[in-house]
């Protein structure tokens, strides 16, 4: 979509006065900001590997899967992730929720088989961003190593297993409740209405295996 | 010539046009959203996305508008009609029931099949409020999962434009599909015991514009992005439906009916729609293969072409009268000719034969009445030949041979002894020749098979060449009333397959690689009763391949 005109500021620069044209104030300030680095000295190197390395809160990290409190797979396979992958590094087969299990009755689909090649990955965190249902987080391991490139495609239990293995150590707690959820993964929240009229337990339609259906 | 009015916008329409207020919108380049509507079903007005303001132009000049807002679809236009569909109150009416559509719309785009091509996502992003004020729970209906074999409905999905249950009432005529109950509890349905599984019953999910009625063969397959479309032709029938094929990373993935007022209409049958796995089949040829004593001797294009090419020209100077080539109608109208005009330059007296025509019952007419007879008007026929192009490759043997020779006739002529070589270019992807008709091939001295699949003949063959599916080529079919439409290659072939137009043509050893516009061209100028593809590009709709085809079709 072109930009309309009428939505663009634009803007000039303030021209200089005298003491900025010959550039005197700002060579002091530089000098003045090394000068600062010398008397206030501190030093930033960490001694990894002998010291663990202290990672700010948002490290991007090695990826998992959620689970949900029934201990499900939290992802719902939309594949809003692999969509939003620039490196095309998620690969995801859905499979419809078994029909008759009563465990999976508010899911329609869940992964078949979620594969992340940790090694095309750019650590970016779109995948995170995209998850309508917070599934797919990126936690604070990155001390990955592996023999072959095929140890490094993690699949669906590899990254559930970083899960169970990540959530109870403080430094990547799950952020289910950190929001409003789509209604894809939180559907419990919206009870169904009641019928406008009860339903006696001895009539027909109640009885019958689909409503409206009389089988007698 | 009457003149409507649309958004300040004269229109001009057809003195005997009978349009409604979508229709002649379109007309002006302006897109009024509608739901419920469908050219080629009866119209409900029952979504209200349509509504617009219409007023009257008088004769003296003024203007005299309607108070209230009408559905575009139900109202026909006429001489004068002044019709708005932008003002702040249509706006606000679309607002409005955008959001009420949207009351117990369950939002779960995330997991829907629809999302990409929803007619509930482009319209709220369009039109809609963009947030809801519903503060109740939504009420959810359970899903039925069984509406037909290849049907799934997702209950709380559905916006109620009925297009499904007016589609099998009026198209396929069967009407499996009704509304069960009324107001907010209103669903759709099967009648009980009566599932939808009428050989037209996919076009229901088509017709669906929201994620409500999915197709159990696609469900959760892909997401609608990431297919690549390209417009065919559905091979499965001499109807010739257009038709979109949808790919990604080289699996097909879905078909899809094109509308082509020449061709089809809108829909297609299921057994199109679902009929193309065998492009995946395990039984596809994947390389080309020389044979010699029963034993493999080569499987690489670059020693199989010359090898095919040196044994023909080897089996010409042994006997140039006892070559026959075989076309199937499946084969494209640039095959044909590729293969026509090799054969006879090879020999002058070489034999063109069609391949095997195969024909299933009868045409099959919809709507059906109640007795399941077909009643008139006819809105859609499933034709008996199965083949997608007899009428083209007929014309091409035709011109160059005076007549075409029967299959049939050519497996006598082969127990005779009277045809020593033989060249097949298969295709049909249910197996055109019996285990008893292949062994009247044992006979022949040489045998090459360019097909799809592997067969009795291609067992037997000396020579085998991996030709590519209808999906993965270029090329024209021509339907059973003379329309040329164009295929064209949506995806790549297993492993070593090939086009066949490239095997003919490097075989051939024509100049340039296959380019099926200049070929049309040029059969043009040599088939005169196809000279209808002097054109090139035939287009989204195809044309008709001569002037008494033509003729044919125009009303009266």
């Amino acid at each position: 979509m072109p930009i309309n005109a009428k939505d663009v500021e634009w803007v000039e620069e303030p021209p200089m006065n005298f003491w900025e044209t010959t550039f005197l104030p700002a060579v002091v300030d530089g000098l003045r900001a090394t000068g600062h680095h010398v008397t206030h000295f501190k030093p930033v190197t960490q001694m990894y590997p002998e010291v663990a390395s202290d990672l700010p809160k948002h490290y991007r990290g090695v990826h998992r899967l959620n689970r949900d409190d029934e201990g499900r797979v939290k992802c719902v396979a939309c594949m809003m992730c692999a969509t939003a992958c620039p490196a095309r590094c998620i690969d995801i087969v859905a499979q419809e929720a078994p029909k008759d299990d009563p465990k999976w009755v508010d899911r329609d689909k869940f992964p078949k088989s979620f594969v992340i090649d940790e090694l095309k990955c750019i650590y970016c965190g779109m995948c995170e961003e995209a998850c309508p249902v917070d599934a797919i987080e990126m936690t604070h391991i990155y001390d990955l190593t592996g023999m072959s490139r095929q140890e490094m495609m993690f699949d669906k239990e590899k990254l559930l297993s970083v899960f169970d293995q990540t959530k109870d150590c403080g430094l990547d707690p799950v952020r289910t409740h950190k929001g409003r959820l789509g209604p894809a993964s939180d559907f419990e929240k919206l009870p169904t209405l009641g019928p406008a009229t009860t339903v006696l337990g001895d009539d027909r339609s109640a009885r019958s295996t689909s409503p409206g259906v009389i089988s007698e | 010539m009457p003149t409507v009015i649309v958004n300040n916008k004269p229109v001009e329409i057809g003195a005997s046009e009978r349009l409604n207020c979508i229709q002649a919108a379109e007309r002006a380049g302006i897109e009024i959203p509608h739901y419920c509507y469908h050219h080629d079903l009866s119209v409900v007005a029952s979504c209200r996305m349509c509504l617009v303001e219409m007023g009257d132009k008088k004769p003296d000049g003024t203007i005299a508008m309607q108070p209230k807002l009408f559905p575009g679809c139900q109202t026909p236009v006429k001489d004068g009609t002044v019709i708005v569909s932008d003002s702040q109150k249509v706006r606000d009416a679309q607002k409005a029931t955008l959001e009420y559509l949207l009351l117990n719309h369950p939002l779960d785009c995330p997991v829907c099949d629809q999302a990409g091509e929803c007619g509930l996502q482009d319209y709220s992003y369009e039109y809609g409020r963009g947030y809801s004020r519903l503060q109740e729970p939504k009420n959810i209906k359970p899903d039925k999962d069984y509406i037909g074999d290849q049907i799934t409905l997702f209950t709380d999905r559905c916006i109620m434009c009925t297009r499904c249950v007016r589609f099998t009432r009026e198209i396929s005529g069967t009407a499996e599909m009704m509304v069960t109950s009324r107001g907010t509890h209103e669903e759709i349905d099967i009648f009980p015991g009566e599932p939808c599984n009428n050989k037209l019953a996919g076009n229901v999910v088509d017709l669906c514009p929201v994620g409500a009625l999915c197709s159990k063969d696609f469900l959760y397959e892909q997401r609608v992005w990431w297919l690549n479309s390209k417009n065919s032709v559905c091979p499965d029938c001499s109807t010739g439906c257009s038709i979109r094929v949808d790919q990604n990373k080289d699996v097909l993935y879905r078909l899809k009916p094109r509308e082509n007022p020449q061709a089809q209409g809108s829909f297609m049958c299921d057994e199109g729609r679902f009929g193309w796995k065998y492009i995946h089949a395990d039984h596809r040829l994947k390389l080309p293969e020389q044979r010699a004593d029963g034993k493999v001797v080569s499987r690489d294009w670059d020693a199989v072409l010359p090898a095919v090419r040196n044994a023909l020209q080897d089996a010409m100077l042994r006997a140039p009268g006892k070559f026959a080539v075989v076309v199937s109608p499946w084969a494209t109208v640039e095959e044909a000719y590729l293969l026509a005009t090799y054969a006879r330059k090879l020999s002058p007296t070489a034999r063109l034969v069609l391949g095997p025509v195969r024909t299933d019952g009868e045409d099959d007419l919809y709507p059906k009445d109640v007795h399941g007879q077909p009643a008139t008007p006819t809105r859609f026929t499933i034709r008996a030949e199965k083949c997608p192009n007899r009428r083209g490759v007929e014309a091409v043997l035709k011109q160059i041979q005076g007549s075409v020779i029967e299959f049939n006739d050519l497996l006598d002529q082969v127990v005779r002894g009277d045809v020593e070589t033989l060249y097949v270019l298969g295709g049909d992807p249910a197996g055109w020749i019996s285990e008893t008709d292949a062994a009247k091939l044992d006979k022949l001295k040489l045998l090459v098979v360019q097909d799809l699949l592997a067969s009795a003949a291609s067992a037997r063959a000396h020579f085998v060449l991996a030709g590519g599916a209808w999906a993965e080529k270029d090329g024209t079919f021509v339907n059973h009333k003379g329309l040329a439409q164009a295929i064209h290659r949506a995806l790549r072939g297993p492993e070593e397959a090939r086009p066949d137009g490239r095997i003919l043509l490097e075989l051939a050893e024509r100049s340039g690689m296959f380019n099926a516009v200049s070929l049309r061209k040029e059969i043009a100028t040599a088939v005169p009763a196809l000279a209808g593809l002097a054109v090139g590009e035939l287009g989204e709709f195809g044309v008709l391949v001569n002037a008494p085809a033509a003729a044919e079709l125009q009303p009266a």
